[in-house]
């Protein structure tokens, strides 16, 4: 594997491991199969995007698809405890939905940021006076930066009172509300965290790849998931800490497997069969510890 | 002072499966006295108890703790002045939490919660001595997940989460029904020291005739979504299990035939 390709896994595993930590808000912490980030994901870079195109300095347009996912967020999880919509089919809904706001946003099916500011240019600018190695990994750093920072505040998140009451929420709702806590207020607020942070990784993505299309959030929800599923097969014991950075390194470890397996020519593996191969990889990563007697908890039933 | 005016409560209303489970039903519990609640299957005991916590709403009448007009009030919010324990041990708490982080939820029932840390030194040591009065040495076993102890361990912990935070009335709902005989006694008798130490106003529903009378101050008996007798004081130590199943046998107009009702 050439440093490159590596340094490519890297920032990949990093920025999808931000969308791992809103999927393990949803899925694990909530117990709230959430489909939106397949469209929050595409959302964060087309507002990024549409925003950099129009002059907004890169960080502002990067918070403004934060806020926009945070929004696609709160409104799944309306459609699910006011208007009493299944969870997974709420999700949907709001995929399907934010398919035609994308296009609306951006005006046409993609847009194109080469030759625009981005957020990773002030850093290469930055690294420029380094060594050779270094510059290469310059995107990876600031990836690694702000996913490691994230993981760091969420495991103070999840131990604060308002944390704790959300893991009480996913795991036995009628206890939480006994114990006074608004488990709806709870759906709401960690749906549009997770989304949030989708739409952030989103943003960064059509940064690092030079432009947002409206097809760049298909399979976002199975990336993350494997990420977190192959993170809980690292540890034995779950705590929130493990579970965290389990989240980030499962997403690496998948990023890194991947490219082995598209440079591996042997294999006869093509660029059109990661979807394909993800979905083998998440199936095996799930049937394969409860055949060997470690129960898996939450997706497999 | 706990106050039920004129509760009615009909499921399904309107339709083929409408069910009324409550009939009009006035019940006034004074501060400080502990209620313990008998009837056979479907005579509303469940529907009473998720009234007064509010899982519940009632169709017509007025529920009033304290002084606070608490009907259209749900669980969340009414849990300030209501304490639940659950008749299934693992309803009670989380089992994916650990036996500390269980304690700091309850400790925080009816306050508002921030993003301070759940868990902090005094928090633990305070948590130690009480799980210490438990007497199972739970003082131990902070860190340990909820789901690793045993049925009555989980609804001891529960009886001390009912009590971490101030409370204006403890429901307990068939709390010892999951458990062995002598586990169920114990349960009980920590249940009845916590309630007379802290003079907690109580509402005790069971499927036991012996406990009914056995334990508390007063004893009510709910037939079809009414309160069919209502008995304290003298009257009430009085009576025994088999003055009590002939009032059920009048009731159902026949021998009684439901096997979970208890006569041990």
């Amino acid at each position: 594997m050439t440093s490159v390709a590596f340094s490519g896994a890297l920032e990949l595993g990093f920025l999808y491991g931000l969308v791992a930590l809103g999927i393990y808000i949803s899925f694990r912490v909530l117990d709230f199969p959430d489909l939106t980030v397949d469209g929050s994901f595409p959302l964060g870079g087309a507002i990024a995007a549409a925003f950099i195109l129009k002059g907004v300095p890169p960080i502002v347009a990067t918070l403004m698809a934060i806020i926009a996912g945070a929004i696609a967020g709160l409104c799944t999880a309306t459609l699910n405890v006011k208007f009493k919509i299944l969870n997974l089919l709420a999700s949907i809904l709001t995929m399907i939905a934010l398919y035609s706001i994308n296009l609306r946003i951006m005006g046409r099916p993609n847009l194109s940021l080469l030759n625009q500011p981005t957020v990773f240019q002030s850093v290469t600018t930055l690294l420029q006076s380094l060594p050779d190695p270094i510059q290469i990994f310059g995107n990876t750093l600031l990836l690694g930066t702000i996913a490691l920072t994230t993981k760091l505040i969420f495991d103070r998140f999840l131990q604060s009172e308002i944390g704790l009451a959300m893991r009480a929420t996913g795991a036995n709702p009628a206890m939480a509300r006994a114990q006074g806590i608004s488990t709806d207020g709870m759906i709401l607020l960690g749906m549009a965290i997770a989304n949030a942070l989708s739409a952030f990784a989103g943003a960064l993505f059509a940064q690092l790849n030079g432009g947002a299309d409206v097809g760049m959030g298909v399979g976002t929800i199975i990336f993350g998931l494997a990420a977190v599923i192959g993170g809980e097969t690292l540890f034995d014991k779950l705590n929130v800490w493990q579970a965290t950075i389990g989240a980030i390194v499962g997403s690496i470890l998948y990023r890194i497997v991947i490219a082995v397996a598209l440079q591996a020519d042997f294999l006869g593996i093509q660029a059109q069969d990661l979807n394909l191969v993800t979905a083998v990889l998440v199936a095996i990563a799930l049937v394969v510890p409860r055949r060997f007697g470690k129960q898996p908890g939450g997706i497999s039933r | 002072m706990i106050c039920l005016e004129g509760i009615g409560v009909t499921f399904n209303g309107g339709t083929a499966l409408e069910t009324v489970a409550l009939r009009g039903l006035n019940l006034e519990i004074p501060d400080g006295q502990f209620v313990t609640v008998i009837g056979s299957n479907g005579a509303g005991k469940s529907t009473l108890l998720n009234v007064l916590s509010g899982e519940i709403l009632p169709n017509v009448g007025r529920v009033t703790i304290g002084d606070r007009d608490v009907t259209h009030w749900k669980t969340d919010r009414r849990a300030k002045l209501v304490a639940r324990v659950f008749q299934n041990p693992l309803m009670g708490s989380c089992a994916d939490l650990t036996v500390e982080e269980n304690l700091a939820l309850a400790a925080r029932r009816g306050s508002s919660r921030g993003l301070k840390p759940a868990l902090g030194k005094a928090f633990r040591s305070h948590c130690q001595t009480q799980l210490a009065s438990l007497g199972l040495g739970l003082e131990k076993r902070l860190g340990d997940r909820m789901g690793l102890l045993s049925g009555g361990q989980r609804q001891a912990v529960s009886l001390l989460m009912a009590k971490l935070a101030p409370n204006q009335i403890l429901l307990l709902d068939e709390h010892t029904a999951a458990l062995d005989p002598k586990t169920a006694e114990s349960v009980m008798r920590l249940s009845d020291r916590m309630i007379r130490e802290q003079q907690l106003t109580t509402l005790m529903v069971t499927h036991s005739m012996k406990q009914a009378l056995q334990w508390g101050d007063r004893t009510i008996m709910l037939h079809e979504g009414r309160i069919v007798f209502d008995l304290m004081g003298e009257a009430r130590s009085k009576l025994t299990v088999q003055d009590l199943l002939q009032q059920f046998e009048q009731l159902e107009g026949n021998a009684v035939s439901d096997d979970s009702l208890l006569l041990g």
